[in-house]
């Protein structure tokens, strides 16, 4: 997915099985919340399954500079 | 001739049935669902129960429905493992909670959370019948000013 920014924070304190996210991408341009959350799980398809706790902001790029 | 029957095609007949049985355990699963989310206007598949929720994302969900006085049904995956993975494989939604609305997906935690804050949980409700306690607050406070 191209994207133009995204953050990555580990909340598991080392298990690896808990991230918040945050990306960035015009791709989520006219896409509702919930169409944009999908997109992402899409792409993490095969990284969700280890996953426990997965939470995640999706923004454009107009909104991100907000 | 017997034994390459046996060889042959008992495993073959083994698998299938195997397959089918748990085929028709996940359409059973689904079925049982789709009955919930239909028969309810906002179903809350969650860890723990309402009083008790047991992971801090189930919580942040609850609360939110307590704040709009939100009357639903909420389903404990803790306690079934074929709802556990039977819902997300429903929605197509990797993570609990999640919520329906009118038998439609409507998101997890943080969906719930935008849409509490940006004012649309109360509009989605409505389209359903379902008068939120904060717009109810919000009349009251304008009817005594």
């Amino acid at each position: 997915m191209s994207h133009c920014y995204n953050e990555v924070i580990d909340d598991s304190d080392g298990c690896g099985a808990k991230f918040s996210v945050l990306v960035v991408s015009d791709k989520f341009l006219g896409k509702p919340l919930l169409a944009r959350h999908k997109l992402v799980n899409s792409v993490l398809q095969e990284e969700l399954k280890t996953i426990h706790a997965f939470s995640q902001k999706t923004l454009t790029v107009e909104q991100w500079k907000k | 001739m017997n034994s390459l029957i046996r060889r042959g095609i008992y495993p073959l007949y083994c698998n299938t049935f195997k397959l089918s049985t748990r085929y028709f355990a996940d359409e059973a699963v689904k079925e049982k669902i789709d009955q919930i989310v239909k028969n309810n206007k906002v179903v809350v598949f969650m860890k723990g129960i309402p009083d008790a929720p047991r992971c801090g994302f189930s919580n942040a969900v609850v609360q939110i429905m307590r704040m709009h006085a939100v009357p639903y049904e909420s389903l404990d995956v803790l306690s079934d493992e074929n709802i556990r993975q039977g819902i997300k494989d429903y929605s197509n939604w990797p993570t609990i909670p999640q919520v329906f609305i009118n038998g439609e997906f409507v998101g997890g935690c943080d969906i719930m959370l935008q849409m509490h804050q940006s004012g649309e949980l109360v509009e989605e409700l409505k389209k359903v019948g379902i008068k939120s306690a904060l717009l109810t607050a919000e009349e009251s406070k304008k009817e005594g000013a």
